[in-house]
């Protein structure tokens, strides 16, 4: 049987100081290798679940497991630990470390985690893979990364998000700085990749438009009982 | 597994190595300044210390120990009153005493201190390490008219032996006060001290008695002149004099001796420890250096907080930065640890730079100063006050660097994954 990648159960948030819950989410599941597109329009809560996801924040009540992992359980170094581990985060943009190179950028997730570095058996090698395979030309590895144009830039967050396969890669809007066409480029990029390594893959976005080749869409709004006009 | 955060710090730094390196120099020359003043003010106090040695007691007339000193060792200010001839002789004369130094002081050159004396001067007189006095140029004075003059009085009026100079009455300054009738020969320039001596015109007892025969009161007599050609048939033994430094043969029996001197019943008289007396001396003129020493402990400080300026100004736009390294799995720990580590690597540049650029400047520049300042700058090891200076500077940058630490600390734990930019 399967292990859930993410378990959301009685999960209840509310910013200190605030009056309402920002979120209220009864239950959630997504399977282990499943790709799910999470529509979520602005000030539905899209940053306050990632950063429940990632571990940095703590719910008031309920439990999220990633992977097996009760976060509930862990101490804060531990949920830092896990985020290293098993979970790849891609952001709108500003994804890499600008002074870094391209290829040290990709290589980061092995630096902070030897689980992945151990994963990624050769992690030279399996970076030259990925950005091959996000078809970033080998004569920009050694680049810095600012020089890199912003589609250029979110292919190389991709390949570091895959690298030593963490297990659950968390998307949140990755192509919202991209023209229109190379939107589902990137998307059927990074979709293949995360099939190919058996990634489970959240993709939150507030683009209906994007919500294709995925094993299931949810809606963040239904999903979240919290009643609206909370602190977001 | 965080170890790569310090090699991340480092190329963090080396991107924005512009308005990072300004920081580090300000705070490079900061330490330079303070390390400097620091051994200035050793250096000076120490020459200062050492301006008399081997000399058991310095005897004037009664005034306090400080005044005494300033115009018997440094030649500043005035006498109140002499001492009389006949007493120098009953002192000098005492069992106890080894050897005696009369000074007679009260006339200038150009602003230098004229000091009349005797050969045991030349003999007795000692500095530093017990140092004798060196001729450098020419011999000591041997005719009424010679002169011998300090280092820093050659070199700054460019005399050399065989230079006439005139005397002026007092410490200077009022028209016709000059003892031109009868100039003075310079016949030797002793070798440079670090003293007063340097500062100092040396004549013969003789002299001051000579260029004062034909004066009253402090100017000269109306119609009643000398010339110098006939001074010889005066008696041209000192009236007074204005201090007397003494050497003991048993230097245990300072005190009985000093006892002697304040119970002598012929006219009141003070006899003062040198090096107790300069110690008061010195925390009179060691405001000053404190106050140095405070200005420069202000500027480090000065630099420190422009640290910390630029990195917490540096934190708003590297909040991405931070956000990445966070997703990536730093704890906020390692995030502080980040920023700190890049705060004080910096300051500790700094500082290494600043000691690195003393030691140059003291090389290159010690020749300059001992020879304009008498000051000896010694490039000696890194010296115990020096060492817990360079301590406190990395204390300070230490808590200095926290401030930023904490920021982003404080920061990433508000920004999350996601920064509010």
């Amino acid at each position: 049987m399967m292990t859930a990648a993410i378990q959301i159960e009685h999960l209840q948030f509310r910013y200190p100081g605030a009056v309402r819950d920002c979120l209220h989410i009864p239950q959630l599941y997504i399977k282990a290798g499943e790709r799910v597109f999470l529509h979520g329009p602005s000030g539905s809560g899209k940053s306050t679940l990632l950063g429940l996801l990632g571990g940095v924040l703590v719910p008031d009540s309920g439990e999220i497991t990633l992977l097996g992992h009760k976060l509930s359980q862990m101490r804060a170094t531990a949920r830092d630990r896990l985020r290293a581990d098993c979970v790849g985060f891609i952001f709108q943009q500003f994804n890499l470390i600008p002074y870094l190179s391209v290829m040290d950028n990709v290589l980061l997730p092995c630096r902070f985690s030897r689980q992945r570095n151990m994963r990624a058996q050769d992690a030279g090698q399996d970076a030259v893979r990925l950005l091959e395979h996000l078809d970033i030309a080998p004569d920009l590895h050694a680049q810095q990364a600012s020089r890199l144009s912003i589609g250029q830039q979110q292919r190389v967050a991709a390949a570091r998000a895959l690298i030593g396969r963490p297990g659950i890669i968390i998307a949140d809007e990755p192509t919202s700085a991209l023209d229109a066409d190379r939107q589902l480029a990137f998307l059927e990029l990074l979709s293949k990749e995360c099939k190919a390594a058996e990634t489970t893959l959240l993709f939150v976005s507030h683009n209906h438009r994007l919500a294709v080749d995925f094993d299931r869409m949810i809606e963040l709004p239904g999903l979240n009982r919290a009643e609206r006009g909370g602190v977001v | 597994m965080m170890s790569y955060l310090f090699p991340m710090a480092l190329r963090s730094a080396w991107n924005r190595r512009f308005t990072l390196g300004l920081t580090l120099i300000s705070i490079a020359l900061s330490v330079t300044l303070l390390l400097g003043v620091e051994q200035l003010r050793h250096d000076a106090r120490q020459a200062f210390e050492q301006s008399v040695s081997g000399t058991d007691l310095v005897i004037g007339a009664r005034t306090s120990p400080v005044q005494l000193m300033l115009y018997a060792v440094f030649h500043i200010g005035e006498a109140t009153n002499n001492i009389h001839w006949q007493a120098y002789q009953e002192i000098a004369a005492n069992p106890a005493v080894a050897w005696s130094i009369p000074v007679s002081l009260g006339d200038s050159h150009r602003g230098f201190p004229v000091l009349g004396t005797t050969a045991a001067y030349f003999d007795h007189f000692r500095y530093g390490e017990h140092q004798p006095l060196q001729l450098r140029k020419g011999k000591r004075f041997v005719g009424i008219f010679d002169a011998v003059i300090g280092a820093e009085v050659a070199a700054k009026l460019g005399y050399r032996v065989g230079d006439h100079i005139v005397l002026t009455h007092g410490s200077g300054g009022l028209a016709g006060q000059r003892h031109d009738d009868k100039p003075f020969t310079v016949t030797g320039i002793l070798a440079p001290t670090g003293t007063p001596v340097d500062r100092t015109v040396h004549v013969s007892l003789a002299a001051i008695e000579a260029i004062h025969l034909d004066w009253q009161g402090g100017a000269r007599m109306p119609g009643f002149d000398i010339p110098a050609e006939y001074v010889q048939k005066f008696d041209l033994t000192p009236k007074a004099v204005t201090a007397i430094l003494i050497g003991l043969k048993n230097r245990a029996g300072v005190f009985r001796m000093q006892r002697q001197v304040h119970s002598y019943t012929q006219e009141p008289l003070l006899a003062v420890l040198p090096g107790v007396a300069l110690d008061q001396l010195w925390q009179v003129v060691g405001v000053a250096e404190k106050v140095l020493l405070a200005v420069s402990v202000m500027v480090v400080i000065v630099g420190l907080c422009g640290l910390v300026a630029v990195i917490l100004a540096s934190l708003n736009e590297r909040r991405r930065e931070l956000a990445i390294v966070r997703s990536l799995g730093a704890r906020p720990a390692d995030i502080f640890a980040l920023l700190t580590i890049e705060g004080l690597f910096i300051a500790f540049a700094g500082t290494l730079l600043g000691i690195v650029l003393l030691y140059g400047l003291n090389m290159g520049l010690a020749p300059v100063i001992q020879s304009h300042y008498g000051i000896v700058m010694t490039t000696h090891a890194v010296s115990m006050d020096e060492v817990r200076l360079i301590a406190a500077i990395a204390g300070v940058s230490l808590l200095a660097s926290l401030v930023p630490g904490y920021g982003a600390y404080r920061l990433s734990l508000a920004d999350g994954l996601t920064p509010k930019v």
